[in-house]
């Protein structure tokens, strides 16, 4: 099986640490990833913020980088919601968000990771309602040696992200975010995972201004960390 | 009556909205899958409909036929029932242990007149299981809309044989032509804070009076 | 003729991160909305849960309205026969301005100088209370939240619980001072007990209801083959209005028709239990024109465009029209829950309304309705609420789209658009990328070091309440090929 890694830019750009995660995760399974160097940007915030136009534009380079693999993974649930839902393209179908990926594809919840911290999930939007990755993070998670894996009251709210929502609607925003870092306090976590950095870097610039000390790490993240 | 340009207007603007739309295209050919269930209940529906009656905090009594005038008769006076609208059609011989006064819909009583009664009794034409809810059409002993609406308590005598199992079986058992009411309990709002109070215009008080028929 | 549809959207209505300013700052309302939309959601999803086949059910709901939408002239003309035969008379208006003009006509030729109103979003979407007032008519809302918002002088922010946004305390004040310059007074003991309060409405009401000559409706439901409408209510104020008067006048938007009567069975299982998360709702009344010696003997039929017909045209947004009014996208929507109905600044609130507003005034005609289909963070909730599956989150941004290129082309592009296009040249080769990301790290270690948790110009919406994110020293791919990977 040939497997690629569909970074996402932000990720490349923002959380190399994520990506470095997928790759160390995957290989401990034993599959070799490749890392097409032409990928850019899959359009989702062009398609989402009504720039379509220019969404559209990338969605040829998008499938050239991708063409030939098996499997494209991303530790993207927004991206990879958006490229499974609008790109119509030969590789849209063979893009998994990363627990889908192990769950579905690799047949695997327990990946042989080590993480003796209290921790609670926030199941992203896009992840629950446009991959309807169910409950495969949490599965993975409870696979993990050595962690206090605690339930997010209200965990299917949205933190208020949205792309550029955050920005035209800072107000709203801010006030769903602020509920979302209520019920992260409510669970006494050191750590807030998710499967998408767009909504984890929401929340963590929140709890980084209010310092509240709670950390956000990505699932593949958590997933790769041993003994 | 009014405004045929308007019609025709109308009807042209839909018609070039739908341009999208092939002119051979039936309405029968856009497909409307009907695989859902003709009915959720299972079991005792006779049984479910008490249940889900009462879920509505409305009373329900279930009675042999012999016993319909004793119980009608103390239903009525435990609810201090003096004055009874009894609509066109409702047997008599079910009222023989009433002595409270009858008001007839015959010539028809005023809104006024109803308001001041004490109550009313119907039958009904239809009982649903699943959703606890009664269906009146107007037919032999539940007289016109008005008479079940207006008093303040509705005393409502189904019969077991009258019970559906669901909203299905109900819906294709009405005549269309009909003016229809379903009565899922005493009228209720919710308005003020989401907190349930039951009785606003309608009925404040449901009383349900089970005939098992044999 | 824009001027005519100026109550979908309430005149001067802010843009929407404008009006929720305002109400994420109402502390009261803040915690009423969290209170109502909580319970009631958790309750829908009870109600629907008993059902096994809910998704069916849906799949049904969303293909019936299809198949009415792509051949809504048939059935319109089917139903106006039908209603016809029955003995109803069947109006047909164009906008809100003659949908007003039918109703004054009709309610003038009965003499009458009152109506009562059953709860009807269409008769609030073209303001007929304040077109009948205008002419001298006096219009009583008898649903209770319709009453609470009427009295207060007020406007209603839910669709199906329009006085969402008032505590029982309020209520209270609100009966007590107003309910004695309209008819019965509140009596002088009146506490803000619901209870208390619902007899209070039940009082003052009555005597309306029993003297009303006319009643006006909206609809649920109308079925084009039997020409059955169909109401469906909680409190019995719709029932006391449609049977007591003696003229009907019932106004409905031109997308409620269904193909027959036997659809019923369909929607009687989907809009309880997703509006009042109820099995079934209270009451439900069926009527097919006129029914000699029972109820109204008169009953006319308003069929109303208003902005429909132009919505239909839009393959993609058309089904926007399918909505049977039940609110569960208000419930669940998370934007709705922290700034109420009112902030959307027209009669439909929530995602529905974000998307129909717009397309019922037309896009790119005002700044307000360019700005709804903006209020999502795209969660989605509000599709899966959906018991006719109108996928709310893709026509949300379908309409983005149409807002944008109804300003393309502008001399002067806003900020948001060189931004959009700049990004757009920087993906369009992995190159560009690459040394972008290396100036970003840079700019954005320098700003990190300078402590540059509050940035100015448009990015000062962010910092407002949240870091920002500092870039690490090497990006995910010089990181790779650094590492000598493939």
């Amino acid at each position: 099986m040939r497997v690629a890694l569909f970074i996402a830019c932000y990720n490349d750009a923002l959380f190399p640490d994520t990506g470095k995660a997928v790759t160390t995760v995957l290989e401990r399974l034993g599959h070799t990833v490749e890392f097409p160097m032409a990928q850019t940007c899959c359009g989702q915030m062009h398609y989402n913020t009504g720039y379509r136009r220019e969404a559209e534009s990338l969605v040829g380079a998008f499938n050239d980088a991708f063409r030939g693999y098996d499997a494209i993974v991303t530790p993207s649930g927004s991206c990879g919601g958006h490229v499974r839902h609008h790109h119509e393209t030969e590789t849209a179908p063979n893009v998994y968000e990363f627990s889908e990926f192990l769950v579905d594809v690799l047949g695997v919840s327990d990946v042989g990771a080590y993480y003796p911290h209290r921790v609670t999930y926030h199941p992203t939007c896009h992840s629950l309602r446009m991959l309807r990755v169910g409950d495969k993070p949490l599965r993975l998670l409870r696979a993990v040696e050595g962690i206090d894996l605690v339930e997010l009251p209200e965990a299917e709210s949205c933190c208020g992200f949205g792309g550029t929502f955050a920005m035209k609607n800072s107000e709203t925003s801010v006030a769903m975010l602020r509920d979302k870092m209520d019920n992260v306090h409510i669970t006494k976590a050191g750590t807030l995972c998710a499967s998408d950095n767009s909504c984890l870097m929401h929340i963590g610039a929140g709890l980084g201004r209010i310092k509240s000390g709670v950390r956000t790490l990505h699932l593949a993240e958590i997933l790769a960390a041993t003994k | 009556m009014t405004g045929s340009a308007a019609k025709d207007r109308i009807l042209a603007d839909i018609r070039s909205a739908l341009h999208d739309v092939p002119r051979a295209e039936r309405a029968e050919d856009v497909a409307v899958t009907r695989d859902y269930l003709d009915s959720h209940a299972t079991g005792d529906v006779v049984g479910l409909f008490v249940e889900r009656v009462r879920d509505y905090r409305a009373t329900v009594t279930r009675v042999p036929e012999a016993e319909v005038p004793a119980e009608i008769a103390r239903i009525l006076a435990e609810r201090g029932v003096r004055n009874l609208v009894v609509p066109p059609g409702f047997p008599r011989e079910w009222l023989t242990a009433y002595d409270g006064s009858r008001l007839t819909d015959d010539p028809p009583l005023t809104a006024a007149e109803l308001d001041a009664s004490d109550g009313v009794v119907t039958l009904a034409a239809r009982g649903v299981a699943l959703t606890g809810t009664i269906v009146l059409d107007a037919g032999p002993g539940q007289g016109r809309r008005a008479l079940s609406l207006v008093p303040d308590l509705h005393l409502c005598v189904v019969r077991t044989s009258q019970v559906l199992p669901d909203v299905p079986a109900a819906v294709r058992a009405l005549v269309p032509d009909r003016p229809t009411t379903f009565i899922s309990g005493p009228s209720a709002t919710s308005d003020i804070e989401l907190d349930r109070v039951e009785g606003v215009h309608g009925p404040r008080t449901l009383d349900v009076l089970l005939v098992v028929d044999s | 003729m824009s001027d005519e549809k100026v109550n979908v959207v309430w005149l001067g209505s802010p843009t929407f991160p404008n009006a929720a300013h305002d109400a994420l700052r109402d502390g009261q309302l803040r915690r009423n909305l969290k209170h109502a939309t909580t319970t009631i959601r958790d309750k829908r999803l009870r109600a629907v849960a008993e059902l096994d086949d809910w998704e069916t059910l849906r799949l049904a709901g969303s293909q019936i309205k299809d198949r009415v939408m792509r051949h809504l002239d048939e059935y319109l003309l089917r139903l106006e026969a039908s209603v016809t035969a029955a003995g109803g008379v069947v109006h047909w208006a164009e906008d809100a301005d003659a949908a007003n003009r039918i109703v004054i006509e009709l309610v003038r030729a009965k003499g009458a100088d009152e109506v009562v109103k059953i709860k009807s979003m269409a008769t609030q979407e073209i303001g007929l209370n304040e077109a009948l007032a205008a002419d001298g008519v006096t219009a009583t809302e008898t649903d209770l939240a319709e009453l609470i918002v009427q009295l207060a002088g007020d406007r209603p922010s839910h669709i199906l619980v329009p006085a969402i946004h008032r505590n029982r305390t309020e209520i209270r004040d609100i009966f007590r001072r107003e309910m004695g310059k309209y008819g019965v007074a509140a009596p002088d003991d009146l506490t803000d007990e619901p209870r208390v309060l619902a007899e209070a409405a039940r009082l003052h009401l009555r005597e309306k209801f029993l003297r009303a000559k006319v009643a006006v409706s909206g609809a649920n439901f109308a079925c084009a083959d039997t020409g059955t409408v169909a109401v469906v209510e909680s409190e019995g104020n719709g029932r006391m209005c449609l049977t007591l008067p003696e003229t009907l006048i019932t106004v409905m938007g031109i997308e409620k028709v269904l193909p027959a009567f036997a659809d019923l069975e369909v929607f009687l299982q989907l809009l309880p239990r997703s509006s009042t998360a109820e099995r079934m709702n209270p009451y439900t009344s069926l009527w097919t024109g006129v029914t000699p010696g029972d109820g109204p003997q008169e009953f006319h039929l308003i069929l109303l465009d208003n902005g429909r017909s132009a919505t239909l045209a839009d393959r993609q947004g058309r089904s926007a029209l399918h909505c049977i009014r039940c609110s569960a996208c208000l419930n669940v929507c998370p934007v709705y829950e922290r700034t109420g109905g009112r902030s959307y600044g027209s009669v439909y609130p929530g995602p529905i309304g974000a998307v129909l507003t717009p397309q019922l005034v037309g896009v790119g005609t005002s700044k307000h309705a360019d700005s709804l289909p903006f209020a999502s963070t795209l969660c989605g909730a509000c599709y899966d609420a959906c018991p006719v599956r109108i996928d709310i989150p893709e026509m949300l941004v379908h309409l983005r789209a149409k807002v944008v290129d109804a300003h393309r082309g502008e001399k002067l592009p806003a900020p948001e658009a060189l931004a959009m296009k700049a990004a757009r040249v920087v993906f369009g080769s992995p190159r560009r990328l690459a040394v972008a990301e290396r100036l970003g790290a840079l700019g954005g270690r320098i700003a990190g070091i300078r402590g540059g948790r509050w940035l100015p110009g448009p990015a000062k919406k962010w910092t407002a309440a949240r870091d920002v994110p500092v870039p690490p020293r090497e990006s995910f791919r010089t990181w790779w090929r650094k590492a000598g990977r493939r």
